[in-house]
């Protein structure tokens, strides 16, 4: 699967470290819900890391789309809250 | 995946999605900032022009005030050997007012060439960025063209296996429909058969009905034969009147009739 850090680029990860993942990804948007910035901070920049770690960098120049994306690693709470509501990541 | 990723990856692609709809065509939106960078490149260029024709005025004042200050010299020389000292300094120290303008520039003139020089390279990077740019743009013009053929396609399956599956119902109502009337009628065979449903057609008949008819029929049989019998009687003398030859003239137009037939058929 194909997982874009918004601002960073594209990696490739096996579907075998999804568990993994999947329990930060829960974490973090726990997290977001409860509006604990700090905590959610630190949980991104695992999440971050772990894809980082555990995936393949796909080339700048390749055109594969992205079935997830993470926010970048300087993104905040409330940046990654309006980015999942109703306006989206694009305006309009 | 329900967390923050997956509902970041939705978001974004239907938020794409949108956003490409919008435009009439991606392939023309790319065109298009292709044709913007490229005006930039023009703009960059002529900067870097601009920025070496002021170097070069620089180069040519720098020629002159140089030219200048080596004339002064000469003519303080020249005032010295004639004994005029005090012309000698006013052309000394008209000569070191020009050194000043010199040095300063000369220091405009390296500010420039630095400037020109980044400019430049500055040029090539963006003429560089251009070309990955219009390559990158082909990629994914041709990207697009193929993803929307494989739409195409993909809305031509569906299409055909929606009209597959609406052969399929109508051929399961129509087996749904027979299998509904062989029911019936095999029903109806057995009612009627039993006697529980009148036959209005006429064409089933009860035991006692079959009977009635046979005994009916049976008495027009008689009747018909002594009908026969009588007529068998009566012809007779007829007969014998024919072939004496004293037929009625509707007789003699009948064989006519029948002689003239046979002639044709021969």
């Amino acid at each position: 699967m194909i997982v874009r850090i918004m601002g960073e680029g594209q990696v490739e990860l096996a579907d075998s470290h999804f568990a993994e993942l999947n329990k930060l990804d829960d974490e973090l948007l726990a997290e977001m819900q409860r509006g604990d910035g700090e905590g959610f901070r630190r949980t991104l920049h695992a999440l971050l890391d772990t894809v980082r770690q555990l995936g393949e960098p796909l080339p700048d120049d390749s055109l594969e789309p992205s079935e997830l994306i993470l926010p970048s690693p300087d993104a905040t709470l409330d940046e990654v809250r309006a980015m999942l509501s109703d306006d989206g990541l694009i305006p309009g | 995946m329900s967390g923050v990723m997956k509902r970041m990856g939705m978001i974004f692609r239907a938020k794409a999605n949108k956003a490409l709809d919008r435009a009439e065509d991606p392939r023309e939106t790319l065109d298009y900032s292709y044709q913007k960078q490229l005006e930039l490149l023009q703009k960059v260029r002529r900067g870097v022009a601009d920025v070496a024709t002021s170097r070069k005025r620089l180069e040519l004042q720098l020629n002159q005030l140089q030219s200048q200050s080596s004339k002064l010299e000469d003519q303080g020389r020249k005032a010295l050997a004639l004994g005029r000292e005090d012309l000698a300094r006013e052309a000394l120290s008209r000569r070191a007012a020009l050194q000043q303008q010199v040095t300063d520039l000369e220091t405009q003139h390296q500010t420039l060439q630095g400037e020109e020089e980044k400019l430049t390279l500055a040029a090539q990077r963006l003429q560089a960025k251009v070309d990955a740019f219009r390559t990158k743009k082909e990629t994914i013009k041709a990207t697009y063209t193929a993803a929307q053929a494989q739409t195409r396609i993909a809305e031509s399956f569906s299409g055909i296996s929606e009209e597959m599956s609406d052969v399929g119902v109508a051929i399961q109502r129509a087996e749904d429909k027979t299998a509904q009337l062989q029911a019936r009628a095999g029903a109806i065979d057995e009612l009627l058969a039993s006697g529980a449903l009148d036959d209005q057609s006429g064409l089933q008949k009860d035991d006692i009905q079959a009977e009635l008819d046979r005994l009916s029929g049976g008495t027009d049989v008689e009747l018909e034969l002594q009908r026969m019998r009588a007529e068998l009687a009566g012809g007779s003398t007829s007969q014998q009147a024919l072939e004496g030859g004293a037929g009625t003239p509707q007789d003699q137009a009948q064989q006519q009739s029948q002689s003239q037939t046979r002639f044709d058929k021969s």
